[in-house]
Parts: structure tokens; C-alpha cells; sequence
């Protein structure tokens, strides 16, 4: 264990651990303590980028460890590649990030009954599990820690459990994790019967058989399609992210389903090899779908945080749509377009952890201004909290595909992908890829219908209530944390050669090939497929936007120009518009709710009470009454039939239980 | 690249992107006197926009008490990223550099991040009009935008490129055939011209009866500088439109080398065809009643299915062509 990058890499493990048990030592949370701990939480996410950061310039060096622990005849082991690296790099950012954020948002359950060290050491074990997953190199390892992270977000989310509420999106969240984990359980049980050994060298070697390969592949995309939150297993995740306090949303949505993206990374191209036309196809379809309805499910939410959580199913759609096109380029042997596919994938999967934690912290920094969380009691926040507004609006800009931030380009990428889909050979391919494209364009520009809502009713605008009107801006550390994540979306939107550059090693390791163009070409153009092909020239762009911006402002409001006069706003000269006549995000989404009407349960009806009229509206996630619901009643239902087997007697249960081993004994004999 | 870099190649660039912004209201000022020529009038002269924008100019400009910073932002940006698409469009010859910077897709990122702040300012005062505007603005664009895209790919897989200057040469290098692909791209392409820049029968840039409006609806509190800036930007939309629709599938004219008698000819030819599409859009404007906004969607699915056809004929019948 010499190798620097992971003597970083399990420093911060260490320092996650010492910061958890440094919180659940002090029952207590005093001020200092709680200093204490997010310096150390900080020191964690720049441990952890140092090591990221090393694996990934080390030009693929491959370090490996056995750790002390675990069961005898199978020691934890731990390896930091190129790929762990990146999901490390990752991981320490937002870390860092919740590490400013996160002092200034505590404070406020300090005057409230929850008990701050247990948030703070259940964070600390979160981030612990996360890690260990990244850097695991045995399934044992990888289940333990996977595990470690998903019982400890359970925990999180429950939070604050006195809403009722929050209860059942935590049951649920807690039962769509096992069937998930059992899902990749069984896939790498599946792995390790061909490979003869639990660890993921033995795993490489194994040779499968078609049938199980695919077996295989079907187990982990449900295990962690389930996590990252694919359509149509997504219910849950609009329900838990938003329940837990804003920077664990953040570390949930930004983090914790990147996490479960390296798992089918790793699963897919690094353990399983041979990528196989059908499941391209198959994750490019649930990919597309995702996106669409992700977008679309968010459209219709009112509740800031819910929709941030439902725009992570789309991001997540995004995301394996890359990777879906990369496992199609690479099953038809184009390598080079695969390479692409899985580049603007991994792009993606930083740039949305960035945005997404960055657009989480507005919501947390907003709720701890106002108290607020649907959107329709907000309006004109920009005014009151300046920074906070101007950092959401860069995290809008960002998430909603916009040039010169980051989505941009990575978007990009996918469509400069799929729309090499002219050198496949087969004639439906040849027509799906580009439908995905479009796929792809439709949610872009959904995306940013949705987020013109979002912003223009939460922040323009004037306050629809009166805890909206006062709100103050928030502490300086919480700007801080934002204002780096907002910092790195621009830089990523405008240094797109750099970040492909650092790309790289993750696809030469898993593909055996990188980008090459990128590099040799001027660090001006971003130029994945040959350069007369397709560029995109991002420095250029801000440049020339910047040179406009200032050149217009300077031509045309100058010394005395620059003044305007204010007066009461016009609306047609009818009389002056107040705070309930201004569209709200219901009525904002209307016409979109009506064209795509048939994709939603719509429950809208006006009731007539004693002369008053009261509006209805609700809107619902098909998933529930087409998945959900059913499999809800089969379990209940085969649950009233094995009831007969409970009869309260110990002896019966032990004898239930003998009698399963010898059944199982006889099986494998 | 080295041609990327030369000096002379940078300068026919800048003059590029200084010759679109000032014929962008002629454009306007044409349609517009065509269409009174149709309608038994006289119609105002062609330099008509030019007066307007120079009278904007110089008035003062008037702020809402409830905007916030981003109104006065918006006009800058949206003008800015208008006119960068604008001017990234190879209008009079390919190979010049600004077309490397911006692809195809990187112009539809653009006119986003252009409708995305138009759509916030819409928003901002808090007026009732401003938001029935920015609502219904997205709910077309999401319809449009993928009908636009799949339109352009469709040429795009046909020319292996998303780089429209690499396109024009490619279509022009190749001899002249009828592609079914390209014909379905081209209805496509112009029924989200007309959805995108608001025309009839979509949108009405003549009317301000309050509860049909969409894009004056959204710049209904701008006066001054600010509304100059949002009404050129418009101008420059409706002028990369029409330049798109007349150098992707009509290039001929556009100047392949970069010497001036090819760039003069190529801006003749360029005028040309802008002033018979503007002939039609005028004529379309006068025979065509404005839709309820409901019926918009139809029209941009009918849009978004000609562009699919398009897509797939080229798969189906133009393999290896």
C-alpha cells in the first residue's frame, strides 16, 4: 500500500469516520464541536478530490490494497483506478461544498428537539459507505458499504419523522433499497459462481455463458437502475430525496445516485465485458424514458425540493442514455463513438452532481430563509436574497441545457453520439439513435420550460405571502458552498478540453481508447469526433457573449442613459397588477399539462361549498397505480395466504427453519 | 485548422456578423410591405424598421418598480445570443472560422439560452399578461425544438457533419438529386420557422389584443434601449430562420472560396433568396387565419412527423447514397 492517491483515498474514509464518531460522541452539539465536524466533513471531500485527482492524472496507474478487516478467508480489499478516481473526485466536491454549506443550515434544527449529533454522525457514515463503495474491489466490501450508505440514507431521510409523511417516504425508500441491493446481490452472485471468488479480479477472469451474462446484466440494471431511479421505479425517489434537510438532498440526489451510476459502470464495463447489442438498446430505451418523464413529472410539481427530485430522474435518464449508446457503439465495434457515448456520460454525471447539489442548497437556503417550500407562495426572492438568487439562477441555466454552463456540453456530447449512429449497419438502429436524439431535445427544452417556472415564479416576480416578503439573505458559509458549485458549473461549461482531457484515463481503462482529437487539437474547440465533423468553440462563446454584454451596455447605457426611470408597471394599462394576479407554477405548466394530459393521473374538479368554489388540482405519477399499486396488493395478498405459517409458537418457526436448510442441503448435494 | 486562425478569414467573420444585423429589419421591412401590397395597401417604406429601432434608441427607457436586475439584463442577452447564432451561420460563404465555434447544435443552444431569459423577463414584473406569455413561449418551443433538431439531423446523418458549413459543401459538392429526406426536413423545418419567430398562423407579431399574444406579451413592459434590443433580436430570428431554410437546402450562391467577387455573389444571391421567402411568408401571413393555442400543438407534431418521415426515408431508401 504505497501507492500515494489511495493512502489519500483512505485517509478520507478515516476522516469521514472520526468526523461520524466525533458527532455521536457529543450528545450534546455544541457550536464548537459542530465547527469541528465540518472542517473535518471538508477535509474528507478534499482527501478525497487529492485522490481522485491522482488517479486520474497518474497516466493509469492501478493501486491496490488488502485492508485488516472482513471476514478471514475473504479480507476487504480496496483499488483506485482511473474510474474510482473520477467517482472520487466527485464525491470530495460536493463534500466540500456541503462543508461551507452545511454549518450555517444545521443552526437552524439547533433550536428545534432533533438532535443534531445524530444527523451529524449519520452524514458522516453516509459519506463513509459512499466512499467505500467507490473504492471497493470485492463484492463483500462493495455490499457491506453499499448497504452502510443505503441504511444510513434511510435514517437520514426519517429524519425528522414527525411527518407522517416523511415516515412513509422513508419505509418505502428503505424497501426499494433491498429489493435493489438484493437485485445486485444476486448479480454478483451470478459473477462470482462463473469467476470461482468474491473478488472482482476473480470476477474479470470468469467466462460466461451468454444466457447468465445477460442474467447478469439484467439483475444489476434493476439493482441499480432501481437506485439511480429509472423509470418506472423512480416513485420513491421524489418522495425521499426531498424529505431529508437540504444538504443531505443534495448529497442524495447530487452524490448518491452517481454512486449507483459507478456501480453499473463497473458492473457493465469493467466485470461483465462484452457489451451486447440488446442491452444498449434496452438502456437506451429506459434512459429516454426516464428523461422524458422525469422532465415532464416535474413540470407539475409545485414543491421546490420535489421537483429538483424529479428532475434527478431525468438527469439520470440522460446519463444512461449515454451509457446505453456507448454499450450499442461498442457491441457493433465502434469503438470510437462508444468512447464518446461513455465520455458524455461521465461528463454529464459531474456536471449534474454540481447543479443538482447546487440548485438543492437554493432550495435548502430558501426553505431557511422562508420557511417555504411551494413555489406558489414565493415570488421576487432575487431582490431579497441576491446572491442565493443569482447562484440558483446559474444552477437553472446549468440544468436546463443552456451554453456556456456545463449541461450544455455535455448534452452535446450525447447528441454529437447518437448522431453517429450513420456507421451502424443495422436500419432500425440506424433510426432509433437520432429518435433518441430527439428524445433528448425534447426534455432539454422541457427542462427549461420547467425551470423558467421554477426561477421566474420562485424569484422574479413579487412575494405571494408574507414570511416570502421578509426574507433575509443567508450566511456568508452558505453562499460559500453555493458559490463554488456555481463557480464550477461555469468553468466545466467553458473549459470542456480540460475536463475531457481528465476524462480520459476512465475510458482508456475501461475501453482501452480515449478521446484523442480533444487533445491535439487547440484547447479552444472541443472536437470529439474528427474536427470537420463537429466543434464547439465554449471559451469563444463566452468570450463573444461577454464582449456583447459589456459593448451593449457601453454603447447604449452610458453615463447619463444608464439611469431608467422606474414607474408602475403597464400590463396593457389595466389596473396595477398585484401579487395573486401573477401566473403561478400550476398555472404556468397549464398548457403543458394539457398536451401531454394522457401521461398523467389528473384529478381536477371544482367543489361547491355554501356558495363558495373551491379549485382542486392534483396530479399524480402513473408508476404509482401501474407498478407500485399492484405488486403492493400481490405482496399483500400472498402475505394473507404464508400468515397461516404464523402461529406465534417459537418451536414451529425453528422447525420451518430446519426443515428450509435440509430442503436447500438436498437441492445442493 | 490553420485557416481557423488567419486574420483575413476572422475579419470576413466580423463582417459577416456586422452585415446580418443590419439587414435584419430589411428582412421585417419586406415582409411587411409585401404583405400590405397583398392586402390593398401601401404599406410603410422598407427602411420603416430602421426608423423604429433608431427612435427606440434614443428614448428613455422605463422600469418597472417590481423588476428586478434580470429584466435589465435580459434584452443584452437575449440580443447577444441571437446575434451570435446569427452571425455562427454561414450566410454568404463556408469555412469561415465563427462557423467552427457553434455547430448546429450549439445554434439551437443559443436561441434557448435567447428564449429562456425572454421567457424570465416575461416573468419578472409580475403581471398576468407577461406570464400567459412565458407559458405559452415554452410550451411551443418544447414542441418545436425537437422538430427543428430532427430536421437537422436528418440532413446532418446525410452529411455526416453537424456543422452547417461542412453541410452547404457537402450538398453542394454532391450532384443535384431529389432526397425525400431532405424535402421532409425542408416542411418541417419550415412550419418551426414560422412556429419560432412568431408568425401567423401561431402567433401574430401585429396584434396586441391582450389574450392572443405570446411574444409581445412577454415584452410588454419594455420601453427605450431595452425594447430596441428585444425587437432587433426578433428581427435577427427571423433573419437566421429564413438564412437557414435558404442556404441548407438551396445553397447554391454561397461562397466556397473567400475571394470577393464569390462573397459579392453569394450576398446577391443570398438577398435573393431571402426576398422570395419572404414573398412567401407574406403570402401565407395573408391566407392563413391565426390557430387557437391549442391547435398549435397539431401543427408542430405535424411538423415533428415530417421531419420523423424525413429521418426515416433517409434510412430506409437513401442507405449508402
Amino acid at each position: 500500500m504505497t501507492d500515494p492517491a489511495l493512502v489519500l483515498a483512505l485517509g478520507a474514509v478515516v476522516v469521514a469516520l472520526a468526523a461520524s464518531s466525533l458527532a455521536v460522541s457529543t450528545c450534546a452539539w455544541a457550536e464548537r464541536v459542530g465547527r469541528l465536524y465540518f472542517l473535518l466533513l471538508g477535509l474528507t471531500g478534499v482527501l478525497a478530490v487529492a485522490a481522485g485527482m491522482g488517479a486520474l492524472t497518474g497516466g493509469g496507474t492501478v493501486a491496490t490494497a488488502q485492508l485488516p478487516l472482513g471476514l478471514p478467508w475473504l479480507p476487504w480489499r480496496v483499488r483506485l483506478d482511473a474510474l474510482s478516481g473520477f467517482f472520487l473526485v466527485l464525491i470530495g466536491i460536493v463534500t466540500v461544498a456541503v462543508a461551507l454549506f452545511g454549518p450555517g443550515y444545521v443552526r437552524e434544527f439547533s433550536r428545534s428537539r432533533d438532535p443534531l449529533w445524530l444527523l451529524g454522525g449519520l452524514t458522516g457514515l453516509f459519506l463513509t459507505g459512499m466512499l467505500l463503495v467507490v473504492l471497493a474491489d470485492d463484492a463483500f466490501l462493495f455490499m457491506v458499504a453499499w448497504e452502510l450508505m443505503s441504511v444510513s440514507s434511510y435514517f437520514l431521510v426519517v429524519f425528522q419523522h414527525e411527518h407522517a409523511a416523511n415516515r412513509r417516504a422513508a419505509f418505502l425508500y428503505l424497501l426499494m433499497a433491498h429489493v435493489g441491493g438484493l437485485s445486485i446481490l444476486l448479480g454478483y452472485g451470478v459473477l462470482a459462481a462463473f469467476g470461482h471468488g468474491f473478488t472482482f479480479e476473480a470476477m474479470r477472469a470468469g467466462e460466461l455463458q451468454p444466457v447468465w451474462s445477460s442474467v447478469a446484466f439484467g439483475l444489476a440494471f434493476l439493482g441499480f437502475g432501481t437506485k439511480a431511479g429509472l423509470v418506472p421505479l423512480h416513485a420513491w425517489l421524489p418522495e425521499a430525496h426531498p424529505a431529508a434537510p437540504s444538504h443531505v438532498s443534495a448529497l442524495m440526489s447530487g452524490v448518491m445516485l452517481k454512486v449507483a451510476v459507478y456501480g453499473f459502470i463497473r458492473f457493465t464495463f469493467d466485470l461483465l465485458g462484452d457489451a451486447r447489442l440488446g442491452w444498449g438498446v434496452t438502456v437506451l430505451l429506459v434512459g429516454s424514458v426516464s428523461a422524458l418523464m422525469g422532465v415532464l413529472y416535474a413540470l407539475m410539481q409545485h414543491d421546490l425540493k420535489r421537483l429538483l427530485a424529479y428532475h434527478s430522474v431525468e438527469n439520470v435518464g440522460i446519463i444512461f442514455i449515454g451509457l446505453g449508446l456507448s454499450l450499442v457503439f461498442l457491441s457493433a465495434g465502434l469503438t470510437v463513438a462508444g468512447v464518446v457515448a461513455l465520455i458524455a456520460a461521465l461528463y454529464h454525471t459531474l456536471n449534474h452532481a454540481l447543479f443538482k447539489s447546487l440548485l438543492f442548497f437554493g432550495a435548502g437556503a430558501v426553505l431557511h430563509a422562508t420557511h417555504e417550500r411551494d413555489i406558489d407562495r414565493m415570488g421576487g426572492l432575487l431582490r431579497r436574497m441576491p446572491w442565493t438568487g443569482l447562484f440558483f439562477l446559474v444552477g437553472c441555466i446549468s440544468i436546463s441545457a443552456l451554453p456556456p454552463f456545463n449541461g450544455f456540453v455535455s448534452e452535446w456530447l450525447t447528441f454529437q453520439a447518437a448522431l453517429q449512429a450513420w456507421s451502424l449497419k443495422s436500419g432500425v438502429l440506424r433510426s432509433l439513435l437520432p429518435i433518441t436524439a430527439a428524445m433528448l431535445a425534447v426534455t432539454g427544452a422541457l427542462a427549461a420550460a420547467c425551470f423558467v417556472k421554477v426561477y421566474g415564479v420562485a424569484f422574479l416576480g413579487q412575494a405571494r405571502s408574507r414570511h416570502v416578503r421578509r426574507a433575509r439573505e443567508v450566511s456568508l458559509g452558505m453562499r460559500a458552498g453555493q458559490a463554488l458549485l456555481a463557480a464550477l458549473c461555469l468553468l466545466l461549461g467553458v473549459l470542456p478540453t480540460t475536463v475531457v482531457g481528465l476524462l480520459n484515463p476512465v475510458s482508456q481503462l475501461l475501453l482501452g481508447q480515449g478521446l484523442d482529437p480533444v487533445t491535439t487539437e487547440s484547447w479552444l474547440w472541443l472536437t470529439p469526433v474528427p474536427a470537420e465533423g463537429a466543434s464547439y468553440g465554449a471559451p469563444l462563446v463566452l468570450l463573444s457573449l461577454a464582449v456583447l454584454w459589456w459593448g451593449g451596455r457601453w454603447l447604449l447605457a452610458r453615463g447619463p442613459r444608464a439611469a431608467v426611470r422606474r414607474c408602475d408597471a403597464w400590463d396593457c394599462g389595466f389596473s396595477p397588477p398585484n401579487a395573486r394576479m401573477q401566473y403561478t407554477a400550476t398555472s404556468f405548466a397549464q398548457p403543458i399539462r394539457r398536451v401531454f394530459g394522457p401521461l398523467f393521473r389528473i384529478d381536477e374538479r371544482v367543489e361547491t361549498e355554501g356558495g363558495r368554489q373551491r379549485h382542486f388540482l392534483h396530479v399524480e405519477d402513473r408508476a404509482w397505480d401501474l407498478l407500485y399499486a399492484p405488486v403492493a396488493r400481490l405482496v399483500e395478498r400472498s402475505a394473507s395466504r404464508v400468515v397461516r405459517l404464523q402461529t406465534g409458537q417459537v418451536r414451529t418457526y425453528l422447525a420451518w427453519s430446519l426443515a428450509t436448510l435440509l430442503v436447500l442441503l438436498w437441492i445442493i448435494s | 485548422m490553420d485557416h481557423l486562425l488567419s486574420v483575413w478569414a476572422w475579419s470576413l467573420a466580423v463582417l459577416q456578423a456586422l452585415l446580418v444585423l443590419a439587414a435584419a429589419p430589411l428582412l421585417v421591412g419586406w415582409v411587411r410591405r409585401v404583405k400590405a401590397r397583398l392586402q390593398n395597401r401601401k404599406g410603410p417604406p422598407l427602411t420603416q424598421p430602421y426608423r423604429e429601432l433608431a427612435k427606440l434608441l434614443t428614448k428613455e427607457a422605463l422600469v418597472a418598480h417590481t423588476a428586478s436586475p434580470v429584466f435589465r439584463a435580459a434584452p443584452y442577452i437575449v440580443f447577444g445570443a441571437t446575434w451570435i447564432a446569427t452571425a455562427t451561420l454561414p450566410s454568404l460563404a463556408t469555412g469561415l472560422p465563427s462557423a467552427a465555434v457553434a455547430d448546429v447544435v450549439v445554434l439551437a443552444g443559443f436561441l434557448a439560452l435567447a428564449r429562456f431569459f425572454l421567457a424570465l423577463a416575461g416573468l419578472d414584473v409580475g403581471t398576468a399578461f407577461g406570464g400567459m406569455g412565458s407559458s405559452r413561449e415554452m410550451m411551443i418551443s418544447a414542441l418545436a425544438e425537437p422538430a427543428m433538431l430532427t430536421a437537422v439531423f436528418t440532413i446532418t446523418m446525410t452529411a455526416h457533419t453537424t456543422n452547417l458549413s461542412g453541410v452547404m459543401e457537402q450538398l453542394l459538392g454532391a450532384p443535384l438529386a431529389l432526397r425525400p429526406s431532405i424535402l421532409f426536413a425542408l416542411g418541417a423545418l419550415a412550419l418551426v420557422a414560422i412556429a419560432e419567430t412568431g408568425r401567423i398562423p401561431i402567433d401574430n407579431p401585429a396584434t396586441h389584443l391582450e389574450l392572443t399574444m405570446i411574444h409581445e406579451a412577454m415584452i410588454l413592459e419594455y420601453s427605450g434601449r431595452h425594447l430596441a434590443l428585444m425587437e432587433w433580436a426578433a428581427q435577427l430570428k427571423l433573419l437566421l430562420y429564413g438564412t437557414l431554410i435558404a442556404n441548407v437546402f438551396f445553397p447554391w450562391g454561397v461562397a466556397t472560396v473567400l475571394k470577393p467577387s464569390a462573397l459579392a455573389f453569394a450576398a446577391l444571391a443570398l438577398a435573393g433568396k431571402l426576398a422570395v421567402l419572404g414573398v412567401l411568408l407574406a403570402l401565407a401571413e395573408t391566407t392563413l387565419a391565426k390557430m387557437r393555442l391549442f391547435r398549435a400543438p397539431l401543427f408542430l407534431n405535424l411538423a415533428f412527423l415530417l421531419a420523423l418521415l424525413g429521418m426515416f426515408s433517409h434510412v430506409i431508401l437513401e442507405v449508402g447514397a
